[in-house]
């Protein structure tokens, strides 16, 4: 009833290969980007904007950007903070060497560094797969921030391997980063890098590359057979996945904490977006989002609930509760939908075809 | 329906975690936040820490009702040693109270780091004791920062100083072999400038073992210092498991334990109690005294662990690092009291705070006042100095407790200090910041 | 030029003039190789079994140690306290088949993945609400002196566990070849559904092994325990074990015991003839890079079941 597509009539081509044929669908999208947009800067406070948002646009990018390399191209990757790490360095040395170069143009050039880097971690691919690959990537990992906290070049010779964000502008004194950066300013150039990208990751899947990547997923040595070359396409995911990473990671060292070091990125930030994307959806850019709401916000809460209802528990037992109820709910989760949260919403939307008249 | 309900369980969530962003404010109270980690890789040396800068609020207000009748309202965030989790405690408790966060130990170099641009503008002073960032000790660059008593490159000339007492003068120290092990990240390789300079200076050659995070294997580390480089000395930057593996793996190869030096958060009983027999004779500096046998602890003892309402148990008061909580409290807490003696009795805010910090002076008579004579040595914070530089001393592990085997050692000011400024006059640089001046 | 006389030149020099020095170093890791392949064989025996790579292998370790030194730090004798510990080790495992595994049957592998590292973090946070979360001494007695043989410095506590380690393989092989429930484990291992079908009760097995890889799991704890005290951190010898794992093959126990020995050596001796060239702790990349290497001439590891693949 409330989610009806009858009498919604495609007659063009156009219309019908639209990223949201539905009405409905667009209606809440435009709502979703208006809130956003508007009613989040206006609303939210900023410890809101600042430890939760933040953290969330950060996560859902490089979420996306793994999504692409394991939900659609089917490479399992543990290798994402490396490439984060490496999206971080490289806008840093990029941002520290030309000042005047604008921080958009920085950070997307880090993010094509990232992706040189990801398409060299990426060869053992052709040859190695599925959790030897997976263990294979922690190669890059290990390597990865090894390196950026090995050389001080890295770092401009701080004495300590940390970096920390030199204040910038997008325009005028819209500064995103440094001290005088407002939450709402960085959290509105975050969200526009976000949604910029999220576009291009929805029209990559739905494009002959996407098709590829999934075809490769399935079975490769059958997309070989039909001419897809392995070499080109797997590099080619992992280059857009690692172009993703690389921009969140330089967004997580410029605006999120504004100043890093290379063991912020370590494995278990991998692991951590590793959860994000199954536990949103392999193969959805919507679960993606989903999957980083969860993991950023779930943690938080928790160790919030018991301040909020007045409970006095000590910290460590929260902390450790926090442990066993994050890991129970992940079990609950694949248990009750091992196809995330994007399926959920998508049976959720069936459901609301016929409701309230099911039959 | 199964699925509407997960999704109205979720909607409910995002309902109540915008609830806790509201807080009550009463009167004349002073808001305390602590960030600790009681859980995670470095739990077992977080614990007592927090575990004593919790005590001695709690005694401040059984004892005294506060400072000058302002209770004092603690709370703990757990942030598992992780950047990120440091950052969200930071932002949820900074604006709590009535008068906001009184000031902030971040207890983890990284998140010293990630805090102390936001700390200058949300104007709230960060007590980074005995850790972060060293050049922060310079007050005209880094005005809400506050190193006291002690940091990683005045420790690490004190050691070298400790060292040439025991060759023989430090003209003895001449061709010989200091080695330094260290965990191979912000913290760890704070001390490395310092020793390369004195170094230089004295003519010993200075040889760096990097351990990587969490430092669980340091068999091809102990097997080159102890079967080849053989140095005269080994000084260690650890922290946690990195510790007890490295005592364990030294005694493995034989290397002589009273030769073997950590720093002050390398020298703690978690580090070397789990070592076993091996640990005796190992050594590790420190600012303050291990122990409870000090009139504080008595206080502790009476009003907090008599009262049933002690944060661990009687036998773990005066431990090391629970002793060193204690002391961060001790200067957060004078700092406020200072801060009264300017502006009122009444709840501080951050910067008045800062102005308490700023002007502290432990004199011995002060310290006796609070019970902690003999425990440690007079420190004075001034505009310029943010470190105050007490002189340190060495501990040596018995077996079962930490006792002082050397005098007070007076760091080497002179080689520091220059290093100290140089270093943040180039942050200022890199930040266009102007260094205010102090007269 | 000199970053290539330290690569291909310095380290060899170095080996020809201390050739005591590095066969202690090439024992060391040896040694400390077999304490990887403790842990490794663990990940191996479930793998093989149910085709589950267990992430909660280090957790497993982490809670059999702390249950141990938990028990004993409660007055129970050591004998006592084992034997109860084996007995929580195998109801755990029940558990695990229980809750998690007969729930998941039949899911991708990714899946099932997810769900270990779930239940990793399930076990770290109930396993320190139990017993909390400071460092325990874990004493057996076991000696740590260094002893000298013609030269060498070796460690005796490292010949303990590369002994307990020999046992354990023995113990497992005799195990799987010759009682019934071994057979029954290695059919399983081979083709599940025809496992099923000639009566194996596939339920009862996967707890029999998740029983097995928990009291493998102990004994790791046991002695990565006695060697850095029982705390949190002991999970994260996890990640020590996995480039031992796709060195020797996810399904093969020999090959976590050579991957093992090759990986500890491997790393040790870059470490310490070629880490300067580098700068130093170089050793945690250096084992994944060495494990690449093998694979890429090997896909499915040294050891591991030949994938054959058809469309």
């Amino acid at each position: 009833m409330l989610y009806r597509e009858a009498g919604q009539f495609k007659t063009s081509y156009a219309k019908d290969q639209a990223i949201f044929p539905i009405l409905q669908d667009r209606v809440m999208m435009v709502l979703m980007l208006v809130v956003a947009f508007v009613g989040v800067p206006m609303l939210a406070s900023e410890y809101w904007l600042s430890t939760i948002m933040l953290p969330f646009l950060v996560f859902s990018l490089a979420a996306l950007g793994l999504n692409l390399l394991t939900g659609y191209a089917g490479q399992l990757s543990l290798g994402t903070g490396g490439f984060m790490a490496t999206g971080a360095f490289a806008a840093y040395k990029l941002a520290v060497a030309f000042p005047e170069m604008n921080i958009v143009i920085v950070f997307l050039l880090s993010g094509v560094i990232t992706a040189a880097v990801g398409v060299l971690f990426g060869l053992p691919s052709l040859r190695i797969k599925g959790f030897y690959l997976a263990v294979a990537t922690l190669a890059s990992q290990f390597f990865l921030i090894w390196m950026f906290n090995k050389f001080p070049w890295f770092t401009n010779y701080s004495s300590s391997g940390v970096i920390s964000a030199p204040p910038r502008a997008v325009f005028g004194d819209f500064f995103v980063t440094g001290s005088s950066a407002s939450p709402a300013n960085k959290y509105l150039f975050t969200l526009v890098i976000v949604c910029v990208l999220a576009l291009a990751a929805k029209n990559i899947v739905r494009s002959h590359v996407g098709r590829s990547w999934m075809a490769i997923r399935d079975m490769d040595i059958a997309a070989e057979i039909i001419g897809i070359k392995p070499l080109q396409t797997k590099l080619g995911a992992f280059a857009v996945s690692s172009f993703y990473c690389g921009i969140s990671g330089a967004l997580w060292a410029f605006i999120y904490t504004s100043s890093v070091e290379a063991l912020a990125f370590d494995i278990t930030r991998s692991f951590q977006i590793l959860f994000m994307i199954i536990i949103g959806g392999l193969g959805s850019i919507l679960g993606s989002f989903m999957g980083a709401a969860f993991i950023v916000l779930l943690p938080i809460f928790l160790s919030n609930a018991p301040t909020m209802f007045g409970l006095n528990i000590s910290v460590d037992l929260i902390s450790h509760m926090e442990f066993m109820i994050f890991g129970a709910l992940i079990i609950f989760f694949l248990i009750v939908e091992p196809h995330g949260l994007a399926r959920l919403w998508q049976i959720g939307k069936e459901k609301l075809r016929l409701w309230p008249f099911p039959y | 329906m199964r699925f509407t309900k997960l999704i109205l369980a979720a909607v409910g969530l995002a309902v109540g975690v915008s609830g806790f962003a509201v807080s009550e404010a009463k009167a004349a109270e002073q808001f305390i936040p602590s960030l600790v980690y009681r859980t995670g890789p470095y739990a077992p040396n977080g614990t007592p820490f927090a575990d004593g800068a919790m005590d001695y609020y709690k005694m401040l207000n059984a004892r005294d009702g506060g400072i000058n009748g302002v209770k004092l309202v603690v709370e703990e965030c757990d942030t598992g040693y992780n950047t990120d989790r440091g950052v969200e405690c930071y932002e949820r408790l900074k604006g709590k109270g009535e008068t906001g966060a009184a000031a902030f130990s971040p207890l983890s170099t990284g998140i010293t780091y990630a805090i102390i641009e936001r700390a200058a503008k949300d104007k709230i002073p960060v007590f980074s004791m005995g850790y972060g960032r060293t050049d922060a000790s310079d007050g005209r660059v880094f005005p809400y920062v506050f190193t006291a008593p002690s940091t990683y490159w005045s420790q690490a000339s004190a050691l070298v100083r400790y060292v040439g007492s025991e060759e023989g003068g430090m003209a003895n120290l001449k061709g010989k072999k200091i080695a330094l092990v260290y965990h191979d990240s912000a913290y760890g390789k704070e001390p490395i400038p310092t020793l390369e300079t004195l170094a230089e200076k004295y003519g010993f050659t200075f040889h760096k073992f990097p351990v990587t995070h969490p430092g669980l294997e340091q068999k091809a580390t102990w097997l080159s210092i102890g079967r080849k480089l053989r140095p005269d000395w080994v000084f260690m930057w650890g922290w946690g498991v990195m510790n007890q593996t490295a005592i364990k793996e030294a005694a493995a190869v034989g290397f002589p334990m009273n030769k073997f030096i950590g720093a002050w958060w390398s020298g703690a009983e978690p580090d070397t109690r789990p070592a076993g027999k091996a640990a005796i004779g190992y050594k590790s500096a420190a600012f303050h005294s291990p122990g409870s046998n000090f009139i504080v602890h008595q206080d502790i003892f009476q009003h907090v662990y008599g009262k049933g309402n002690g944060t661990t148990t009687e036998d773990l008061v005066g431990e090391v690092l629970y002793n060193r909580g204690l002391i961060n409290s001790v200067f957060v807490s004078e700092a406020i009291r200072t801060a009264m003696s300017k502006y009122g009795n009444k709840a501080m805010t951050g910067e008045q705070i800062r102005w308490g910090f700023e002007n502290l002076d432990l004199t011995n008579a002060k310290l006796s006042k609070l019970g902690l004579s003999r425990f440690m040595k007079p420190v004075k914070i001034t505009c310029l100095n943010h470190e105050g530089g007490t002189p340190l001393r060495i501990q040596e592990w018995k077996g079962q407790q930490w006792e002082f085997v050397s005098d007070w050692i007076e760091p080497m000011n002179d080689i520091v200090r220059p290093m100290i400024e140089a270093s943040a006059a180039k942050y200022a640089a890199e930040k266009g910041i102007t260094p205010r001046t102090c007269n | 030029m000199e970053f290539l006389t330290a690569i291909f030149v310095s380290p060899f020099i170095e080996i020809y003039e201390y050739p005591l020095f590095f066969i202690e170093v090439v024992l060391g890791g040896l040694l400390a190789g077999v304490m990887y392949s403790l842990v490794a064989l663990g990940f191996v025996l479930i793998f093989k079994a149910s085709g589950v790579f267990n992430f909660a292998q280090g957790a497993m370790v982490l809670f059999a140690a702390l249950t141990l030194v938990g028990l004993i730090e409660h007055g129970f004798p050591i004998w006592l306290a084992l034997i109860s510990t084996i007995i929580v080790m195998i109801a755990l495992a029940m558990a695990i088949e229980k809750v998690v595994l007969r729930k998941l049957v039949n899911q991708e592998p990714i899946i099932l993945f997810m769900a270990t590292i779930g239940l990793s973090y399930f076990l770290d946070g109930f396993g320190q609400t139990l017993w909390g979360s400071d460092v325990k001494v874990l004493d057996l007695g076991i000696p740590n002196a260094p002893i000298e043989f013609l030269g060498i410095l070796v460690n005796q506590f490292d010949l303990v566990a590369a002994a307990s380690a020999g046992t354990l393989v023995a113990v497992l092989a005799i195990f799987f070849q010759k009682t019934r429930i071994g057979r029954a484990l290695r059919a399983v291992a081979d083709d599940h559904q025809a496992a099923l079908s000639v009566g194996i009760p596939l339920k009862t097995i996967w707890a029999i092994v998740w029983a097995v890889a928990g009291l493998v799991g102990l004994v790791a704890g046991i002695m990565w325990g006695t060697k850095l005290g029982v705390q949190f951190t002991l999970t994260l010898v996890a990640l020590k074990a996995l480039p031992v794992l796709i060195l020797g093959g996810f399904t093969s126990i020999p090959g976590a015991i050579i991957g093992g020995l090759i990986i500890g050596m491997g790393e040790k001796v870059a470490e310490v003839f070629w880490g300067a060239a580098f700068g130093g702790a170089i050793e945690d990349w250096f084992a994944y890079m060495l494990a690449l290497a093998f694979l890429l001439f090997r896909p499915q590891g040294l050891f591991g079941e030949k994938i054959i693949e058809r469309v």
